[in-house]
């Protein structure tokens, strides 16, 4: 909590360096695989096998006319956007990301914000990313984007309490709401993902509804709803609900990985000192990489679920799942089996 | 520093409440009660509480609110008339709320005016002890709170469930 303002800023800038391209990459990673999935080129065009495909339509965005509808309420309709990037930008703070560093004889905890509730601030802050569907629903004055809002916002607190629970019993033998702590006892048990497998499990399915994709992407169904609560923005404004969703996805995966698949570490290596902090930074963004494939994988397998299913699914299969798990741990911890 | 921050919260959740209140559109009060918890959670970091903002945060603006907006916007609201009434009405209660706000302005004035500004959070409130103390020394209230928040869901499911003929 005391470092230095050089040290914070050095750290957010090795985490915004990361959440920053993960929406140009995924884009160009989303089309490619899915082109793979379905048996057809993709964009291939620009640069070596269309590897420069995000700088143009990065370029694209930039210059497209930004269209605000006239019957929009204006206010809501230009905060939405801005309100979906503030949690996606803002979750990563808590999120550890390398064994601890001595500069100056000080020791330096490689995570932006060393809090005690980091794993609540986290869910904290995700949590306020629906409101950037319901107000986009709402202010484009239109109706398919309006009960793409609606969807949105029961979708959002239905899967939220399964998360949540799910993400309580890891932290259960842990005894500590601290990333870093559930980091260092996966370094010393077993991953989380192997000793809790239907809280991994739950956890997985809460993260394709959270983050608002597809087989879960009720939200924007563009079959039913057109674009669902986008429907009416444009250009750039288009472009920011495109980099919070694979940024939440990528916020979301990185909590994933913390939690359930050891964080940072590396089982049997010891990482120790600056090398160990740059291995540990690449061993974190290569298992974000990974979940962020499982998330491709599955948008291009898994056809898309009725609503009512969604519905019933959160309610009646993870919820109940999420609280068995949760017990079930709790009990194990108690006999002291974990 | 932490002066700044609280004084620029505090006037964040006191202007918004205000909006909560008189803005016309309830998605707009909506939003605005949204900013209030905010700002409150804010003002609890200061107080060294991050534990109890956090949960603010989450389970207020995070979840309730969220099923608040939900039911604003299947409702479809319109936004509110203006009450209209007369203008001595009107002068009435606006000198009315001035004596109250006044009267209450003075009686804070006189109590605190005394008591000398420390910072605003010596310690942090650790999640350890506020475990201990929930579970140990207030188990018992706990739990009925708990029984209790499992009543009123009972009673909503069954006031919700729908009666087959």
């Amino acid at each position: 909590m005391s470092d230095d303002l050089a040290i914070t800023v050095a750290k957010m800038a090795v985490m915004l360096g990361i959440m920053f391209n993960v929406a140009p990459i995924m884009n160009w990673v989303e089309r490619r695989a899915a082109a793979l999935i379905q048996d057809r080129p993709g964009p291939n065009r620009v640069g070596p096998l269309g590897l420069f495909q995000p700088l143009a339509d990065a370029v694209k965005f930039l210059f497209k006319e930004d269209l605000t509808p006239n019957n929009v309420d204006k206010p809501l309709y230009l905060m939405a956007p801005v309100l979906a990037l503030l949690p996606a930008f803002s979750t990563y703070t808590v999120i550890p990301f390398g064994p601890d560093l001595t500069i100056d004889g000080r020791t330096v905890r490689l995570v932006v914000a060393d809090v005690d509730a980091g794993v609540l601030l986290f869910l904290a802050l995700s949590s306020l990313g629906v409101y950037s569907m319901v107000i986009a629903g709402y202010a484009s004055n239109n109706k398919f984007s309006l009960i793409a809002g609606i969807r949105a916002s029961a979708q959002m607190v239905s899967y939220e309490l399964a998360l949540t629970v799910a993400v309580v019993a890891t932290l259960m033998p842990v005894g500590s709401f601290h990333l870093g702590d559930v980091v260092a006892y996966q370094r010393e048990h077993l991953w989380m993902a192997l000793t809790q497998p239907i809280g991994f499990l739950v956890f997985i399915v809460c993260a394709f509804a959270e983050t608002n994709r597809l087989p879960f992407d009720l939200a924007e169904a563009e079959s039913e709803l057109i674009a669902g609560f986008h429907t009416e923005y444009s250009a750039m404004r288009f472009a920011a609900f495109f980099m919070a969703e694979y940024t939440s996805m990528a916020a979301l995966s990185a909590l994933g990985v913390t939690l359930y698949l050891g964080g940072w570490s590396l089982p049997g290596v010891d990482l120790q000192g600056w090398p160990g902090a740059a291995l540990g930074v690449a061993v974190l963004v290569g298992k974000i990489a990974l979940c962020m494939m499982v998330f491709v994988w599955v948008r291009w397998s898994v056809p898309r679920f009725r609503y009512d299913q969604l519905m019933r699914l959160g309610w009646k299969v993870l919820l109940p799942l999420a609280l068995l798990n949760a017990v079930a741990v709790a009990a194990m911890v108690l006999a002291g089996w974990l | 520093m932490e002066t700044a921050v609280f004084a620029l919260f505090a006037f964040l959740a006191l202007g918004s409440a205000l909006v909560v209140v008189v803005h016309r559109n309830p998605i707009y009060s909506l939003m605005s009660l949204v900013l209030t918890l905010f700002s409150v959670a804010v003002l609890f970091v200061l107080l060294g509480a991050p534990f109890i903002a956090a949960l603010q945060v989450l389970i207020y603006a995070g979840a309730i609110l969220v099923l608040f907006l939900f039911v604003v916007m299947l409702l479809n609201l319109q936004r509110e008339e203006s009450p209209g009434g007369q203008a001595a009405q009107r002068w009435a209660a606006v000198l009315g709320a001035g004596l109250f706000g006044g009267m209450l302005a003075t009686l804070f004035w006189r109590t605190y005016r005394e008591v000398d500004t420390a910072p605003l959070s010596e310690r942090l409130v650790s999640l350890h002890a506020l475990a201990r103390a929930l579970f140990e020394e207030m188990l018992l209230p706990f739990e009925i709170v708990g029984l209790l928040l499992l009543v009123a869901v009972v009673a909503a499911t069954v006031l919700a469930r729908r009666v087959e003929p």
